[in-house]
C-alpha cells in the first residue's frame, strides 16, 4: 500500500514536471533558439562593456538575420551573414571565418523577432560549432533589436 | 510542490504569448509616410492611392514565426472588413522576393504585398523587429502602431474605431 502511493506521488509529480515543461518549452518551429544553452549566451550590457574595454579581444560580430533589419541598424562593426538557413547565408557565413583560428572569439545576434521565436540564431551557432569554433557566444536579445540594443542607446551603426 | 508546478503551469500558459496584446500600442496621430514600392509582380505600389480607406500596414517576413500565425487572421480580417473600407497592405522585409512568392500562394494572402527595405523601415521610425503593424485612418494618419506578435483582436479593434 505504502509502495503504491509512493508510486502515485512520484507518477503525479513526473507529470506535474512534464505539463510545466511544456509550458515553458515553446513549440520547436517557433523556438530553436530557447534551446540554446546559457552558456552560449552573452546578454546585451555584457557584451556593450566588451566592445568598449581598452584590453582584452574584441569579437567578431556577425548579424546572422536579415539584410533589411542590417541596413536600418546594427552593431559598429559588426559583418552581416544572413539566415545560414539558406545556401547564400551559409556560403557568407563560410566566407568570414572559414580562415580564422577556431579559437577566434565570435558573437552571433539576430534580434528580427522575439527570442523565443527566432529561427536564425541557433543553425548559426550550430554552424559554427560544427566548423570547430569554440568560442562562440549569441546575443541574447529578449524582444527584438529595436527595444533591447537600439532603445537601450547602445552603439548602432547604419547602411553596409 | 506538485500544486506549486500545476499553479505554476497555468499562470505561465496564460501569459505565454503576452497576454490578451503581445505588442505595443502607440497613437501617434501623424501623417503615415507615403511611400512607393513594387508589389509581387512589379507593379508599384503608392500608400497615398489608398486615402480614404483604413488601411492596416503590416510590416513582416516569411522567417518570422509571429508573423506566420498571424497572416491566416489577417486574411480574415481582410474579408471580413473589405467592403466597409478595409485595405491591408504587406511590407516584406525579405532580402529576396521569391520566398515570399512562395508564402503568399502558400497562405492565399488576398491583401498587395510589396518588397520592403531599410528605407521604409526607416521612414516608420526604424522597423527592427517583427511584426510591427500600424493602422492608418481614412484621412492617412497614424491610428496605432504594435510591436510583436499582436492578439488579432486588438487590431479588428482599431480598425473598426475607424471604419
Amino acid at each position: 500500500m505504502a509502495l503504491r502511493k509512493r508510486s502515485e506521488k512520484m507518477a503525479l509529480a513526473v507529470f506535474c514536471i512534464a505539463l510545466f515543461s511544456a509550458a515553458i518549452v515553446p513549440n520547436q518551429a517557433g523556438g530553436q533558439a530557447t534551446s540554446l544553452s546559457p552558456s552560449h549566451l552573452i546578454q546585451p550590457e555584457e557584451l556593450v562593456k566588451v566592445l568598449a574595454a581598452t584590453k582584452g579581444e574584441k569579437p567578431l560580430l556577425l548579424q546572422v538575420g536579415s539584410y533589411v533589419l542590417y541596413a536600418q541598424a546594427h552593431i559598429p562593426g559588426s559583418e552581416y551573414v544572413g539566415l545560414v538557413t539558406n545556401e547564400v547565408g551559409m556560403q557568407q557565413l563560410h566566407r568570414q571565418v572559414d580562415s580564422l583560428p577556431r579559437r577566434k572569439f565570435i558573437v552571433l545576434f539576430c534580434g528580427c523577432c522575439p527570442w523565443s521565436h527566432c529561427p536564425n540564431v541557433k543553425p548559426a551557432d550550430d554552424a559554427l560549432r560544427g566548423m570547430g569554433f569554440t568560442n562562440v557566444k549569441v546575443l541574447y536579445l529578449a524582444n527584438n533589436f529595436g527595444a533591447d540594443w537600439v532603445d537601450k542607446g547602445y552603439p548602432v551603426a547604419r547602411g553596409q | 510542490m506538485a500544486i506549486l508546478l500545476v499553479a505554476g503551469f497555468f499562470y505561465i500558459a496564460a501569459h505565454r504569448h503576452g497576454g490578451t496584446g503581445g505588442g505595443t500600442a502607440l497613437q501617434l496621430h501623424s501623417a503615415a509616410p507615403d511611400f512607393s514600392l513594387p508589389e509581387l509582380n512589379g507593379q508599384p505600389l503608392q500608400l497615398s492611392d489608398y486615402r480614404g480607406k483604413v488601411v492596416l500596414l503590416d510590416f513582416w517576413a516569411t522567417w518570422c514565426d509571429p508573423c506566420r500565425e498571424e497572416t491566416p487572421h489577417l486574411v480574415e480580417l481582410q474579408n471580413k472588413y473589405r467592403d466597409q473600407g478595409l485595405q491591408i497592405i504587406g511590407v516584406s522585409m525579405d532580402d529576396t522576393p521569391e520566398p515570399v512568392r512562395d508564402f503568399y500562394r502558400h497562405f492565399q494572402m488576398n491583401y498587395p504585398v510589396v518588397l520592403g527595405n531599410a528605407r521604409i523601415g526607416e521612414l516608420y521610425g526604424g522597423v527592427l523587429g517583427l511584426p510591427i503593424a500600424f493602422v492608418i485612418s481614412r484621412e492617412g494618419r497614424i491610428f496605432t502602431k504594435h510591436i510583436g506578435a499582436t492578439d488579432i483582436s486588438v487590431l479588428e479593434r482599431d480598425v473598426r474605431t475607424l471604419l
